[in-house]
Parts: C-alpha cells; structure tokens; sequence
C-alpha cells in the first residue's frame, strides 16, 4: 500500500522559503499570487496490515514536527486488479 | 578524579573536536568521545556533550535522525536523571527535536546562513552553566549555522522568560528568533540548547573568550555537586 503524507507549517508559522519563493515568481512577473507555502511530500510503501494508528504514530514521532507543521495523510489505492 | 565529560559525534558533526579541545582546556582531561550508535552511554558520565554540525545531513529536518539515534535514548534518560548536557548549534536542534527543550529550530528569517560572532546578553545567571558570568553582561559568541531561528508558540515562550529559561538572547536581531533568544535551558537547568558556539571562544587566538566561561561554570558547579 502507498501512503502519500503531506507536512505542512502550521498556519501563522512564518516560511522563510515561501516567502523567497513568492518574491522570485514576482521577479519573473507572474502576478496575482498572494502567498507561497513550501512543505515536504513523503510516500511510503508500507504492508497492507499497516494500521492508521501506525501510520499516526509516524508522523508524529519523526516525519512530522508537532511543533511547527502539521500533517495529512492520503492512501493511495494500489489494489492489484483480480 | 575531575568531571568525565563526553562528546557524542553523530555522522555529520563537525564541531566534535573543537568541543573536545574545549572540554579538555578547561577540565584539563581529555573527554570521552562516543558514537551515535553506541547502544549504552558507559558508567558514571558527568557532562555531556552535544556538538555542532550537520548530522544525518540536516535530512528531514535539522537534528531529527540525530534525535532518533541510539545512543540518544540513553542520553534522554541521562538527562532526566540530571546529567548536565549541553548542545551547540546542531547539538541544540537535536535536543529540540528529542524533546529535552522545547520549541523548534527553522530556517533563518533571511534564508541566508549566517557565520559571525554576535554579542548575546547573559540572561541567567544562576544555572550551572551560566554561573561564572555577569547578570546582563554582553559577551560575544560566534554563530554559523542556517537553521537557527528559533520559533515557540506564545505561551511557551512567556514560560521560557517566567521560569528564568532564557540563558541567552541575541543583543540584536540575528536569524528570527523569536524574542531574539538564542539559548534555553530545560525546566530542571541541566540541559541548555544554544545556537551560539562557545566552544569557538575559548582563547586569545579564538578572538575572544567569553565562551570559556561557560565550560567552567559547569565544571565548577559539578565539583561543587
């Protein structure tokens, strides 16, 4: 099973690197963006027994700093067909 | 017998030798030098110490696969009994992300990594890592690093100033830190976290070395323990 987790800063956590980001598509004169926020795209493939609390327990012990980024988690459906 | 003192390296770390240099100028003993993979810290440690560096290769995040390795499970237990540890610059990401200080270390307000020495006010005076120093005295301490903006929700930042845990702030803006701190002790005063590198201001030909007091306090308050 593939498990996609998307960690983003908390809101109100200033990004540093948004903000560089944003200032350099200005710079190439694409108007209209009102904020960046860079986050961290992480895919595991882990065994279909893996539980959600598992999967929970992840992120907050390590892939996820609780104190500046929150979260999400997405299963991505790899079923082989019958 | 002096305070047996250790420096655990991780692989990254590249301020190892110069905290060990430190340790051993101001202890006068040559410190114990542990691996991050070492299962067990060895009996009757009094310092530890956590250098700078860029362990792991900031992967994830700075110092979080230091925080996870194993020698770090008996470091936390180390601490909780009340071994003094001290971590610099990585070696203060790395107690953030253990969890033995609160708070996170992110990437510097300006993007840029800044390597110069700052003047930092000594804001407590009364742990044992601070106590050879002025209340309010300025000292100055060299900074490298990129990841040192230090960031804390309000409430615990009111609760760092409250309980006298800010042991020292930037006299001026730095990196973004939050209220400018650039050092924190844990609630029980036996680990401190500073971006700062005082193992860098030791002597003379260092440029200055109000760093060094920092080493004696400990050593002073542990032959005194």
């Amino acid at each position: 099973m593939k498990v996609r987790i998307l960690v983003r800063l908390k809101p109100g956590v200033l990004d540093p690197q948004g903000r560089a980001v944003h200032h350099s598509l200005e710079g190439l004169g694409f108007d209209g963006v009102s904020d960046v926020r860079i986050g961290r795209m992480i895919e595991l493939d882990v065994d279909e027994a893996t539980t959600d609390e598992a999967i929970d327990q992840m992120c907050r012990q390590l892939l996820a700093n609780m104190v500046i980024e929150d979260y999400s988690v997405e299963k991505l459906n790899t079923a082989e067909p019958a | 017998m002096g305070a047996r003192c250790a420096v655990v390296t991780f692989p990254g770390s590249n301020c190892d030798r110069d905290m060990a240099v430190a340790l051993e100028k101001v202890t006068g003993a040559s410190p114990l030098r542990l691996w991050h993979g070492d299962s067990e810290l060895p009996e009757g440690i009094d310092f530890i110490a956590l250098p700078g560096g860029f362990s792991y290769g900031d992967y994830l995040r700075s110092g979080a696969m230091a925080a996870r390795s194993p020698l770090m499970a008996s470091v936390i237990k180390a601490a909780e009994r009340g071994v003094p540890v001290l971590g610099v610059c990585n070696g203060f990401q790395v107690l953030t992300e253990a969890k033995l200080l609160p708070g996170a270390l992110m990437r510097n307000a300006s993007q840029n990594f800044i390597c110069r020495t700052v003047p930092l006010i000594v804001e407590n005076t009364q742990s044992l890592f601070t106590g050879a120093y002025e209340a309010g005295e300025q000292v100055q301490i060299p900074v490298a690093h990129h990841d040192g903006n230090f960031f804390a929700d309000e409430d615990t930042l009111d609760r760092l100033e409250g309980e006298g845990r800010v042991a020292f702030r930037y006299a001026g803006p730095c990196n973004g830190s939050r209220r400018d701190i650039a050092g924190i002790l844990n609630q029980a005063g036996n680990v401190l976290g500073m971006m700062p590198h005082p193992e860098r201001a030791i002597e003379s030909d260092h440029g200055g070395e109000d760093g060094r007091r920092l080493f004696e306090s400990a050593i002073r308050a542990l032959a005194g323990a």
